[in-house]
């Protein structure tokens, strides 16, 4: 198996490969302020209800060029993302309810047109159900190089209007009060995410798109806390996860939109658990060590208080089973051989324990932590 | 009528009337969204547990299917839990993800299993009748309608015997948690509700319609009614409606029924977002039209009862002069000069205005109140 050999030489595995390139670069780029401005939700509605655009343009132009369906899509979930703001400004209908509502029904009206073409006789209809799970197989050069002038006019209007889409996302407020048309540019960025949505429909279908804007925003955000950073760093999880996905689902003939998906979603939570800094994994590894360093400076605690009943004779040993009086003892035995390891204490004969100078001064400091601040000053 | 067709049109009003029982409350807990996910991902229940018992007509396909159905639910509070990223975006990750797994699955054991991806979707209400339910070789009817019935009988007995428990918990967590109700297990019977109830009608619907019939018909009560009861019975007419209403739209268009029911739960959400008599677009638009007229009008009578018996009178009285004082357009002063003057409010000759003993009155309580 050559898979290198077959990205570059092999014409449908080129192809594939580029268009979910495209596609991941696109929704990478674009679905990272969706993560940022909470629009998981209304992506899923928005692509769900791209699916009677694709349908009408169909029925209405009879063509299937791709850039002929891309615009019935975005028309469609253009017109879906609008219908569920003014259910929410114009009634007690709630965000939630108006996109399950927005969502169910347009896709239900994208059925009914979809079932309507299929009992019709005409030909060429073959592939539009395609477009509910995707099939990246079916690209074709004409598909791919539409995909890159779409997308790329949504990662350019990204990029013109970058200060003020960075300000809409992370402070409407003081947005509005600079002066900025906030509404106007708010509208502007959710076309764009429509726009991102439709580029990767024929690739990953109607019914997952949404996590492909999801996904790569989500997983870059546990890597950085600077815009910047984080749009190119989803845009590039978005097209390995495309490149990859695709090509695994064209070799192993699975359904291109699931395979993506997946592939998306281990990289979120591969960055979930092992980010710098927001990694769980990384956040167990400071709990369990700040709970090492808490027992340690018990234990030294406790054996000070020890020492301390014996005043006249500093080294006296005292016999672990006075530590274990007081503290569990698995926390006692770790403790004191870290204590050991670092030097602050020593052991004597039959289990004893005894505090070296140095652990006599650290456990003086820790008792009383303001005196040896004053002392540093 | 057929006696199929019947059946189709009993089962998709049984379908929608177990759907719009556990979705009002979910529409009312703002976690509408949960049904979309939860419609997808059962299907992964529904291909693991057909994995373990290998029959596609088992009861345990309904069992696991609403596992996973909680599963989902759970998931997305772990994702959420961890604070990395928002409540919107876990749901987001969780089901696309659960329900690619799915996906995947079927067409791996293509062979095997007879579900097919695009019907799990869509659904085929039309196929319905021909699965019958035979008892010692008696016919008792399709099966969907045997299983939708039984769901939609535990949804109305939990829902009666818990509903003091899911009203109080909906609308005032807090107080719920106060009197000891927990709200963890409500949420969670709540959406197992959710979840068998998608698993059963799944079959016969599809998933999407699921969210349509769960979501739609309980979203244009919520405009109807501010009373729970009534809206419950509402969201049940109102989904038993837009099933029949589907079907035969369906068959007036020879397309998939499912989808014509969701497009006629959209067009009866409209009618209610229009016509709705308290909160309808047509009835608050008028009452705005009328509380603007009477407005400007109020504004005119005080203010020339402001400047009447002043020096200034005669200026302050001039109909022109009201469009510069009040910024109105010419037209509309003038409609409302006339408007005025019909009620008996004022009296005018060439260009001034005056006052009329109720007009006056009425300049007094508009300015008091």
């Amino acid at each position: 198996m050559d898979v290198l050999g077959d990205l570059l030489f092999d014409y449908t595995l080129r192809t594939v490969a580029l268009g979910s390139a495209v596609l991941g670069i696109v929704s990478g780029a674009v679905g990272a302020f969706a993560v940022l401005r909470r629009q998981a939700l209304l992506g899923d509605a928005m692509s769900h209800a791209a699916l009677p655009g694709v349908a009408l343009a169909f029925l209405i132009t009879g063509s299937r060029t791709p850039l002929v369906l891309m615009i019935g899509a975005a028309l469609a979930g253009w017109v879906a993302a609008l219908a569920i703001l003014g259910i929410v400004r114009a009634s007690r209908v709630k965000a939630d309810a108006a996109m399950a509502l927005i969502l169910s029904v347009f896709f239900g009206a994208g059925l009914v047109v979809l079932t309507f073409i299929q009992r019709q006789p005409a030909a060429g209809k073959a592939g539009l159900d395609r477009y509910l799970f995707g099939q990246a197989a079916a690209l074709l050069e004409v598909d791919v190089i539409t995909m890159a002038a779409v997308g790329a006019v949504a990662v350019l209007a990204l990029l013109v209007l970058w200060k003020e889409f960075k300000l809409l996302s992370f402070n409407p407020d003081f947005a509005a009060s600079l002066g900025f048309p906030v509404r106007r540019l708010d509208v502007l960025l959710t076309s764009l995410l429509v726009i991102a949505i439709v580029v990767g429909l024929k690739t990953v279908g109607v019914v997952l798109m949404s996590a492909m804007v999801v996904a790569p925003g989500a997983a870059a955000r546990q890597w950085t806390d600077r815009l910047g950073v984080m749009v190119i760093l989803s845009a590039a999880i978005g097209a390995a996860s495309g490149v990859a996905g695709s090509v695994i689902s064209t070799t192993a003939h699975t359904a291109t939109g699931p395979t993506i998906v997946l592939v998306a979603t281990g990289i979120v939570a591969v960055s979930l658990l092992f980010a710098p800094r927001r990694g769980l994994a990384w956040a167990r590894v400071r709990a369990w060590r700040r709970r090492r360093l808490l027992a340690l400076e018990t234990v030294l605690a406790d054996l000070a208080a020890l020492s301390a009943q014996h005043a006249h004779e500093p080294d006296h040993a005292h016999h672990v089973a006075a530590l274990y009086a007081v503290r569990g003892r698995s926390i006692v035995d770790r403790a004191l051989a870290a204590l050991a390891a670092q030097g602050l204490a020593r052991p004597g004969a039959g289990d004893t324990w005894t505090l070296t100078d140095r652990g006599r001064d650290r456990a003086a400091r820790a008792e009383r932590p303001h005196d040896a601040k004053a002392g540093a000053s | 009528m057929t006696p199929a067709q019947l059946e189709v049109q009993i089962v998709a009003v049984v379908v929608a009337a177990a759907c719009a029982i556990p979705g009002a409350f979910l529409m009312l807990r703002r976690m509408s969204m949960m049904s979309d996910a939860i419609s997808h991902t059962v299907l992964l229940g529904i291909v693991l547990a057909f994995f373990v018992v290998a029959d596609l007509r088992s009861p345990l396909l309904i069992a696991g299917a609403a596992a996973v159905g909680l599963v989902t639910v759970a998931l997305v509070e772990v994702v959420n839990r961890t604070g990395l990223v928002r409540e919107d975006t876990a749901i987001g990750l969780v089901f696309p993800a659960l329900f690619s797994i799915a996906v995947i699955l079927i067409s791996a054991a293509a062979g095997d299993v007879h579900l097919d991806t695009d019907a799990v979707l869509l659904g085929e209400l039309a196929f319905a009748p021909f699965n019958r339910f035979t008892l010692f070789g008696a016919d008792l009817g399709p099966v969907a309608l045997w299983v939708m019935g039984g769901i939609l009988l535990i949804n109305v007995i939990v829902g009666g015997v818990f509903y003091k428990e899911l009203k109080l918990a909906t609308f005032d967590a807090g107080l719920a948690t106060a009197l000891g109700f927990s709200p963890v297990l409500v949420h969670y019977g709540l959406m197992g509700m959710v979840s068998v109830t998608a698993v059963g009608a799944f079959d016969a619907v599809g998933s999407i319609l699921v969210v349509a019939l769960m979501i739609g018909p309980p979203a244009a009560a919520h405009l109807l009614t501010d009373r729970l009861p009534r809206m419950l019975g509402l969201s049940v007419v109102i989904g038993a409606a837009c099933a029949i209403g589907g079907y035969w739209l369906a068959r007036a268009l020879d397309a998939n029924i499912a989808g014509s029911m969701a497009t006629v739960v959209g067009v009866a959400f409209v009618v209610a977002l229009l016509l709705a008599p308290e909160r309808g677009l047509l009835v608050t638009g008028r009452r705005r039209r009328r509380q603007r007229w009477e407005f400007a009008r109020q504004l005119l009578l005080i203010h020339l009862a402001t400047h009447e018996d002043t020096p200034a009178a005669a200026a302050e009285s001039r109909i022109d002069h009201m469009q510069r004082h009040m910024r109105w357009q010419p037209d509309f002063a003038q409609r409302v000069v006339q408007s005025a003057a019909e009620r008996g409010l004022v009296t005018h000759d060439a260009d001034r205005l005056y006052l009329t003993e109720s007009g006056r009155n009425a300049a007094r309580v508009a300015s008091v109140a």
